[in-house]
């Protein structure tokens, strides 16, 4: 490839900009398998002991695989929960002649819009109330319930671009209305499913306010919540310790990403084709 | 199977599209609707198959009331203008799906589907994907579909559109083929009247919601019932001249042009239109008319004339391409008078 311009002066731009990010990431990782003398930039020794989280648990706080299994199960409930509605909300406002329609398509607008922390204090009276505060169940709805509106906009978004003709001729070849759906439409937004999938499964995995607040006990204690607690108990300050939580946090969603990225490249591509 | 719509209305909202119509199609017929965009020919298709639901009258398929019959319910088959294959399906589960909705065993399916696309000509795609085949193919592709139920009525909406010139040719006929084959009854939709008069043994002209006229295509071409059907068939299309005719004698206002016509109205001046088609103006025609050439187009077999009389209007001639006249000339050719349309002013035929 050749260009019009000289590329070494962008790269060594960029490269110097680049620098302090990149300094994080590598210490964020140096400093979780090695000991640093106070005052010191390089470290004098290996050790292993800062991930002692996994092979005993720290005092006071729960496993960190009630708290990983937490964490998987908040965030695929919120996905299987966001997929289930986005996908058939997203087809009604599309192609139903449903009441209110131009309403509900503002309102979902608005709702996504809309920030959460304004609402916590009233989901946390109504959880209380209900007998949910401090479950899982409890705090996977209120996630849910607000990933909806981001999930139906996109799926309604993609559903638009399925032809007309297909539902029309999935109709004369004597299929039900929920038929095409599942067989002839729901194959086309595919892409799309599979992209808010992985959005809401992130979403959930990395999600704190919430579960910090709604469900903030050991025995229902995400990962996030777990992560900050260690910072926030002054007595055992330990930042290796919780830098290599943090880096165990984080690698199950960069290997989602690596495999996935394609796939959340689509949803902002729209539709498919063929 | 007959079909038959008896007062058939169509309103959508307050706008009335179709009013009254009635139209009786014979078993194993096939009839064309043909009008101008907006006629409302493909709103009475979808109201055959059951997409839209009629507002008034009733549809008969055989002695059996579909008016209030569900679409999955009717057995009718469509192909649709855009084919509407299922694009996620290969060709052999696309042509499959109506029996697997009807839940048929998988030896059944695989033998008729087989069937239709040996019949169609599409035994060698069936494995291959809608996105994969060329535009012929998926035509037949969405043909088959139509097909394989067996069911009692073919409908076709405009299903050549979107092909190009050599297969649109291709297609006409072998739709026909297949139709004949078939035995099936059918209705095609379409604005292209060369398609409506090459396929079909009727042709319903729609205009403005009602059928204008029905008639088999080359009776409908000699005896246009007015002035809008004689405009609508053939190509080139005819040309029509505006003047007054007293006793026998037509002449424009103008005085442009004057023929003698086998009509006659009496002493009194009235008001017609005379449409005279591009093959019944040539040289040796019987009753001469001198005008200029102001457009000629060749194509190739023959070559097409305007021809502008003194006053402006227009006569079309198409002749045999062996006549070398050339643009500005002046010429003094004939027209055929005992094959001239005559329309009233309201443009209805005398």
């Amino acid at each position: 490839m050749t260009s019009n311009y000289r590329s070494w002066p962008m790269i060594l731009a960029l490269g110097v900009v680049t620098i302090p990010l990149v300094l994080m990431y590598v210490y964020l990782f140096v400093d979780t398998v090695t000991n640093t003398a106070p005052g010191s930039v390089v470290p004098h020794e290996f050790t292993g002991e800062h991930w002692r989280f996994l092979w005993e648990t720290l005092p006071g706080r729960p496993s960190i695989y009630v708290a990983t299994l937490n964490t998987f199960v908040f965030a695929t409930a919120t996905t299987l929960i966001v997929l289930a509605i986005s996908s058939t909300a997203g087809y009604a406002i599309s192609r139903l002649n449903v009441p209110f329609r131009a309403f509900f398509l503002a309102g979902v607008m608005v709702l996504h819009a809309f920030p959460t922390v304004t609402l916590i204090i009233a989901i946390f009276l109504i959880l209380q109330f209900i007998g949910l505060y401090n479950t899982l169940i409890g705090v996977i709805l209120v996630k849910a319930a607000l990933e909806l509106p981001f999930g139906i906009w996109i799926m309604k978004g993609f559903y638009d671009t399925v032809p007309w003709e297909i539902e029309m001729a999935g109709i004369q070849d004597g299929a039900s209305r929920l038929t095409v759906w599942r067989k002839l439409v729901l194959p086309q937004v595919m892409p799309a499913v599979m992209a808010l999938g992985i959005f809401s499964f992130l979403a959930g995995w990395s999600e704190f306010i919430l579960p910090l607040v709604l469900a903030p006990d050991n025995k229902v204690q995400v990962l996030s919540v777990y992560l900050a607690a260690l910072i926030a108990d002054d007595n055992n300050f330990d930042m290796a310790l919780f830098k290599s939580v943090g880096v165990f946090y984080v690698v199950p969603v960069i290997i989602m990403f690596l495999f996935f990225q394609g796939k959340l490249m689509s949803i902002y591509g729209g539709g498919t084709k063929g | 199977m007959r079909i038959l719509l008896e007062k058939f209305t169509k309103s959508f909202g307050s706008l009335t599209v179709i009013d009254e119509m009635d139209l009786e199609i014979d078993d194993g017929e096939m009839v064309a609707l043909l009008g101008p965009s907006g006629c409302g020919k493909s709103t009475t298709l979808f109201a055959i198959c059951g997409i839209h639901r009629v507002s008034g009258g009733r549809i008969l398929f055989g002695d059996r009331d579909v008016s209030s019959v569900p679409s999955q319910q009717r057995n009718v088959g469509v192909v649709f203008q855009s084919y509407a294959l299922y694009p996620h399906l290969t060709v052999a589960q696309n042509i499959g799906f109506p029996l697997m909705i009807r839940k048929e065993s998988n030896a059944d399916i695989a033998r008729k589907v087989d069937e239709i696309a040996e019949l169609v000509h599409i035994g060698n795609l069936l494995e291959r994907r809608p996105a994969q085949l060329s535009g012929g193919q998926q035509q037949r592709v969405a043909l088959a579909r139509a097909l394989v139920r067996k069911p009692d009525v073919l409908l076709l909406d405009e299903p050549l559109a979107n092909l190009d010139a050599k297969l649109r040719l291709e297609m006409r006929s072998e739709i026909r083929r297949i139709q004949r084959e078939t035995g099936i009854t059918a209705v095609l939709v379409t604005h292209d009247q060369v398609e409506a008069m090459s396929m079909c043994d009727r042709i319903a002209i729609m205009n403005e919601g009602r059928i204008v006229q029905i008639a088999e295509p080359m009776e409908m071409y000699d005896n246009p019932a007015s002035d809008f059907v004689a405009g609508f068939l053939g190509n080139p299309p005819i040309a029509f001249v505006d003047g007054v005719v007293t006793n026998g004698r037509f002449a424009t206002a103008s005085g442009a042009m004057t023929v003698s016509l086998p009509f006659n109205a009496g002493e009194r001046e009235r008001k017609i239109r005379l449409g005279i088609r591009p093959e019944f103006f040539r040289p040796g025609g019987t009753q001469p008319v001198a005008g200029k050439i102001t457009f000629v187009e060749a194509q190739g077999r023959e070559t097409l004339y305007d021809v502008a009389l003194e006053d402006g209007q227009i006569l079309r001639s198409i002749q045999t391409a062996t006549n070398a006249a050339t643009v500005g000339e002046k010429v003094n050719w004939g027209i055929d008078v005992e094959r001239i349309l005559m329309f009233d002013e309201d443009g209805a035929r005398l």
